[in-house]
């Protein structure tokens, strides 16, 4: 019971430090809402307006069909553009696509020759390249088709098939980077806020301060943790509830509340790792350089980024070690894929497991740099 | 004749008056010492008076010159030395004695040989010279201040500022250094030395005192003048009876009481302890015994063990020999001895974030009193301790004295049984320290409290009931002041007490302080400008602190490394081993065959059939398939009778990039299966397609990830790295007080910022080769451009991205936030709209703007460009000139939101 008061009103203090510290709230709000619409709305994976240029050496009605054929929201209106310029316009990158379509190529067509359109691809825009080549491909092919049977041409196949995507039907992309902004969101603040919380209460003698009274390391660290956590929490709810849904206008599938509990329990981990990384630091600036390693494989390489299937499989099971990996599957569980606790339970054990190991090693670390900083 | 004069000086920080209406002149080639408590302007008006702090109204004239005017302060800062109120406050801890002098000199941008000739002489003269190659931060605070003193002097100033040069300093530091200023004066007796001060005894060897109060000057005049003036027999009692609320009875003199009988209980037993960090022994074979109800001074010089031993008796330090007992049990036993026992350690460690009130209210909780009485507590201490009319006011904003009686009452607020006091009254004026004194003679006397407490006060001392003499981590005496007088037949206890240092460690040969102030030979004349010159220094003291911190050049280079590695191995847009399953409602040959066909595909992987609708669902929610490919019944019938069956896939659209690739993937297979089924008939398949497509893969033929990712990755890790190294870097000299050095020189915003700027344009520049290196070698990415082209982009862009990390720096108030807007500001648009994930030209309007207007996505362009597109320097002019732009316009707004004073 004392020791749950004494967590409870150092947390408090906890909450007065941080209300005091105008460039930090102004930064958490940032974090929870600018930066998560800027980049739902901003980042594009796969082919989603794809800048294209075409070069048109033909000059007939099919290679103008065939120009016109590049619509939105693939790709951005198709620009013409001349044979020597397309070295520049792709070496700038200002296209990653350009067709070009050969001279007689409508004459050649019609005679059967079967002449061939030239795609370019700038295959260093890896999540463009691949799928955007074979929908170039898609077009000109079935652009032509049409043009000389008159008519849709998919009526000879001998079987049709139908692909559709669950949980998210047209593939929007700010679906998915919404809420993994967040996730990332979360992540960065509580290693940093925590962080830097022990490392300024070192640097300003308040730490020893607190260890002449009748308080325990593990009640320093608990407070620091549910206070920190709390705001992050609360903070997180706010931006799904208010950013995500109605600002950004992106459906939630599954429980919130359900998801909260998950991201209680993932902050009490990272929270926990900010500490552990906070006691191996000798100074701030040290603890900069160590955070930004740590949060940033946690961000891209958790599978918020990009899928954690095609990562060596090595990677894949050392990124089990971070709790970063199995709150990214729940939260996508979750609230892409409406799935219950009867699915995420196993997750949801990985991430307190790993919170306790993070926290016992960060206790023993803190105890430890204590000691030694007398 | 004045070197100083002002008028009308009114100073405020937000709602707090600091100083109203000073008029005030300041006579020249004197030392004129300002007395006061604390809280009343002195420093203020030091600050005003260099011209590191900006005035807010009245007149200033120093050195013949308006103080207002830059071009003025500009002029003379070359002839003022300022020396800022703290133990070693602008000198760089990791930095030597040697290095700290000689960083001064190069602000002064002194040749070479004239340095080193300077910086002997002053450091023979205080006697630092053997230790010119100890770091400033494991100096004692008296060696700190005559480090510091010897930096001030460094060139030669004609008005000398010390702000409480000798407050915390311990009786012997303190006539060495008033010693070596009468030697320094001596020689150049027409330097004007301004000095605040505490210390009553000091005042009186000034040639004029200026005395204040609440913002204002009450008197001026020689000593004798003042103490005439008031008809008091010494300057303390001079100072009290000036003191506009003389009457209030709070200014009687301290009594005290006879100590507690030979018999009252021991509360403290120190038996033989001793405490070493790793070879020093920092407190020696130290024994004694406190009773109950007894006020015990520790009295000894700076670093002398005294903060060890009672860290020890706190149970902050474990003992490295020996053995402590407090109030009847041994040191660090559990947490119950913890809540009899108050502390107050010896700078201030209360929290700067919560006011007054909340402090004492936090500590009543935590020391659990019963949740009724702690508003009644917090209000009785207010009241106690005088501390009401500030209850909710920040601490940081208070006086030392006021915050020292927080502090106290802080240390109180549980009602402890013993009261361990480091240095309580260090920087505190006399009225405040007798009040203080008052406090604890009541304590000790009415309730029976046991203080124990350190000093540097002599008449603190000689109050104790018994005091300790302590050097060099061993207990010189133990007794009763009277006796220890007695015993050396002195006439007083700094006497007798300088004494017992002296037999302890006879004193070396005194140095001839007026040796130092020796003016230079000759300014010789030097090649660059000096403004180059001060750049250099600050960049030469960067790179020096930055090898003192091996650990942060080591993250600075292989946290980049191996961020690297996880990145080129673990970035992969490719999309195989796609767990997926079948539905077959028809389980005909056709159906077969049409599975063969997923089954053969290294995209796909089978898992387990599904059973039926509700199982897909399942399944797909739990992630454990991505792709679900649903056979009608009847399938095959309907194929071979040209009925066209339609065929369902689900994929998993959770992540968007994911699925459409899948869905690419399923098309393909789907596209073999029906070209195996044409086989038959190939004149079909002609007419199918009357066009063919042929698809070249520029720059990456291999379509490799790494290849792609690796000058991403480069240009990610130069961007957030070099930013995050800077940011701190200004506002960490903010912290720790430093920066004064740039307000107090005649350095120039552009000198330091650029200066500090270089060290970490190197660091960034070594780990760009280590990157490029790695990306080479490692991952084997063919480089196909022009080597040349890259590293000019480099270097623009590593400019660009510490301008980025300096100009965070400039406008945060604090380390934390430096770290916290530099990642935030750095991480997001380098990942998202610098065409890392996706390129530039395909972003939407806003996101695009945020991308160009962002150096990340020019060096992107540069670093693909050379790597991947084979070009040379010609085809990139835009991006070189967008990062110098970037680089040069960064550093201007960080100049100008750096303040050239203090508020």
């Amino acid at each position: 019971m004392r020791r749950l008061q004494n967590i409870f009103w150092l947390g408090l203090k906890e909450l007065a430090s941080l209300g005091r510290d105008p460039v930090m709230l102004v930064l958490i709000v940032y974090a929870f809402t600018a930066a998560v619409y800027a980049v739902a709305n901003g980042l594009k994976m796969g082919v989603d307006n794809a800048s294209i240029a075409v070069v048109d050496e033909d000059h007939s009605s099919l290679s103008r069909s065939i120009t016109d054929a590049f619509l939105p929201p693939y790709f951005q209106p198709a620009e013409e553009i001349a044979p020597r310029s397309i070295d520049r316009t792709m070496d700038n990158g200002h296209y990653t696509f350009v067709v070009d379509i050969p001279p007689d190529f409508e004459t050649d067509v019609l005679s059967g020759r079967q002449p061939a359109v030239q795609i370019l691809v700038d295959a260093t825009a890896m999540s463009q390249a691949g799928i955007g080549a074979a929908y170039v491909q898609e077009i000109v092919s079935q652009e032509t088709r049409r043009f000389v049977s008159r008519e849709d041409a998919s009526t000879s196949l001998p079987v049709d098939w139908v692909t559709r995507a669950r949980f998210n039907p047209n593939l929007e992309v700010k679906w998915f980077t919404a809420v993994m902004q967040i996730s990332n969101s979360i992540t960065i603040l509580s290693i940093v806020l925590v962080g830097a919380a022990v490392i300024r209460e070192r640097e300003h003698g308040t730490l020893e301060h607190l260890l002449v009274m009748p308080l325990s390391a593990a009640e320093i660290m608990l407070a620091k943790v549910w206070a920190n956590a709390l705001v992050i929490l609360i903070a997180a709810t706010v931006s799904l509830n208010v950013v995500v849904r109605w600002w950004l206008g992106v459906p939630v599938a599954g429980s919130i509340p359900l998801f909260l509990c998950g991201a209680a329990l993932y902050l009490f981990a990272t929270t926990a790792l900010g500490i552990l990384l906070a006691t191996l630091a000798r100074s701030m600036p040290q603890f900069g350089l160590l955070a930004i390693p740590v949060f940033i494989v946690m961000i891209l390489l958790s599978g918020a980024t990009t899928p954690m299937e095609s990562m060596p499989e090595i990677l894949q099971a050392l990124m089990q070690a971070l709790p970063a990996a199995h709150f990214v599957r729940f939260a996508q569980a979750v609230l892409y894929r409406g799935a219950g606790i009867d699915l995420v339970w196993p997750d949801l054990l990985a991430i307190t497991g790993l919170a306790l190991v993070f926290f016992s090693f960060a206790l023993y670390r803190f105890r430890a740099s204590l000691a030694a900083a007398g | 004749m004045n070197v100083a004069s002002l008028h009308g000086i009114t100073h405020h920080y937000g709602d707090t008056t600091a100083l109203e209406a000073v008029d005030l002149d300041v006579p020249a080639g004197g030392l004129v010492g300002l007395i006061g408590p604390d809280g009343v302007g002195k420093s203020t008006l030091l600050g005003l008076l260099a011209g590191v702090r900006r005035l807010q109204a009245g007149t200033l004239h120093a050195l013949d010159g308006d103080m207002a005017s830059a071009a003025h302060r500009r002029a003379v800062c070359e002839r003022i030395a300022y020396m800022p109120q703290g133990l070693g406050g602008n000198l760089y801890p990791t930095l030597s004695v040697a290095e700290n002098v000689d960083f001064f000199g190069r602000l002064f941008a002194q040749p070479p040989a004239e340095r080193r000739a300077r910086a002997q002489r002053l450091l023979d003269a205080t006697g630092l010279l053997p230790f010119a190659d100890r770091p400033a931060g494991k100096l004692s605070g008296g060696m700190k201040q005559k480090l510091g003193l010897c930096c001030a002097l460094i060139h030669d100033p004609d008005l000398l500022i010390l702000d409480e040069p000798t407050t915390g300093v311990d009786p012997l530091s303190r006539r060495q250094f008033w010693a070596l200023l009468d030697g320094i004066r001596e020689r150049r007796p027409g330097m004007s030395v301004v000095v605040a001060t505490a210390y009553m005894e000091e005042a009186e060897r000034f040639d004029h005192l200026v005395a204040m109060h609440g913002g204002r000057v009450l008197a001026t005049g020689t000593p004798a003048a003042l103490r005439g003036h008031t008809g008091t027999q010494d300057l303390e009692s001079a100072f009290v009876a000036l003191m506009p609320d003389a009457a209030d009875g709070e200014t009687a003199g301290v009594t005290v009481p006879p100590p507690p009988a030979d018999d009252t209980p021991v509360v403290i037993e120190a038996e033989h302890l001793t405490r070493r960090f790793g070879s020093f022994t920092a407190v020696d074979d130290v024994s004694f015994r406190i009773r109950r109800g007894e006020i015990f001074g520790f009295l000894g010089s700076n670093g002398c063990g005294k903060t060890t031993t009672m860290k020890m008796l706190t149970g902050l330090l474990p003992a490295s020999a020996g053995e402590a007992r407090v109030l009847g049990e041994p040191v660090g036993t559990g947490l119950r001895a913890r809540e009899r026992v108050g502390y107050m350690s010896q700078s201030f460690s209360l929290y700067e974030e919560l006011t007054v009130r909340q402090n004492l209210a936090l500590h009543a909780r935590l020391f659990h009193l019963p949740a009724a009485a702690v508003g009644e507590r917090v209000a009785e201490s207010l009241r106690r301790f005088r501390l009401e009319n500030v209850a909710d006011t920040l601490p940081g904003a208070l006086p030392l004295g006021v915050r020292q009686r927080l502090s106290l009452a802080v240390a109180l607020i549980h009602g402890p049984e013993l009261l361990i006091l480091d240095e309580p009254t260090s920087g505190v004026d006399p009225v405040a320290r007798d009040a203080f004194w008052r406090e604890l003679i009541r304590l000790a006397r009415e309730d029976g409290v046991t203080i124990f407490l350190s000093t540097h006060f002599m008449n603190e001392a000689a109050r104790c009931d018994r005091i300790s003499l302590m050097h060099a981590g061993r207990v010189l005496a133990v007794d009763t002041p009277q006796r220890l007088r007695e015993t050396h037949n002195a006439d007083d206890l700094e006497t007798a007490f300088i004494a017992y240092l002296e037999e302890a460690e006879p004193p070396g040969e005194q140095p001839d302080a007026g040796e130092a102030a020796a003016p230079a030979a000759r300014r010789s004349h030097t090649r660059l400008p000096a403004g180059l010159r001060r750049l250099a220094a600050f960049t030469w003291r960067e790179a020096l602190e930055l090898r003192r911190d091996p650990i942060r050049l080591a993250f600075a280079l292989f946290g980049p490394l191996l961020l690297m590695i996880a990145f080129g191995y673990g970035i992969s847009f490719d999309v195989d081993n796609m767990p997926f399953a079948v539905l077959d409602h028809d389980r005909s040959t056709e159906s077969r065959q049409l599975l063969e066909h997923f089954r053969g595909s290294r995209y796909f992987e089978e898992r387990a059939p599904i059973a039926d609708d509700a199982d897909m669902e399942r399944r797909l929610a739990s992630g454990e398939l991505l792709v679900a490919l649903v056979i009608p019944p009847e399938y095959g019938h309907d194929l071979l009778a040209g009925n066209r069956p339609e065929l369902g896939i689900w994929i998993d659209g959770a992540m968007p990039f994911r699925a459409e690739t899948t869905r690419g993937y399923v098309s393909g297979v789907l596209q073999e299966y029906v070209e195996d089924l044409y086989r038959a008939h190939p004149e079909a398949l002609a007419a199918a397609s009357p066009a063919t497509t042929i698809t070249r893969l520029r720059y990456n033929q291999a379509f490799e990830s790494a290849n792609a990712i690796t000058p991403g990755v480069i240009m990610l890790l130069l961007m957030i790295v070099p930013a995050m190294l800077t940011a701190v870097g200004v506002v960490r000299e903010k912290e720790m007080g430093s920066i004064t050095n740039v307000y107090a020189t005649p350095t120039r915003r552009p000198e330091f910022l650029i200066g500090k700027q270089l060290p970490y344009v190197a660091v960034a520049l070594m780990s760009f080769v280590t990157l490029v290196a790695l990306a080479l070698t490692l991952f084997g990415v063919p480089f196909t451009g022009s080597p040349l082209a890259l590293i000019l982009g480099a270097v623009l862009y590593v400019f660009a991205s510490t301008g980025l990390g300096l100009l965070i720096s400039s406008f945060v108030r604090s380390q934390v936030a430096a770290l916290f807007a530099a990642a935030i500001i750095t991480v997001i648009p380098s990942i998202n709209f610098s065409g890392f994930m996706s390129p530039v030209s395909g972003l939407d309007a806003a996101p695009h703007t945020i991308g160009v207007s962002f150096p990340a996505s020019w060096f992107q362009t540069i670093s693909v460009g050379t790597f991947a597109k084979g070009l040379g320097a010609g085809a990139m002019l835009p991006e070189y000139l967008a990062l110098a732009a970037f680089a040069s316009g960064f550093m201007l707004v960080a100049t100008a939101l750096l303040p050239k004073q203090e508020r």
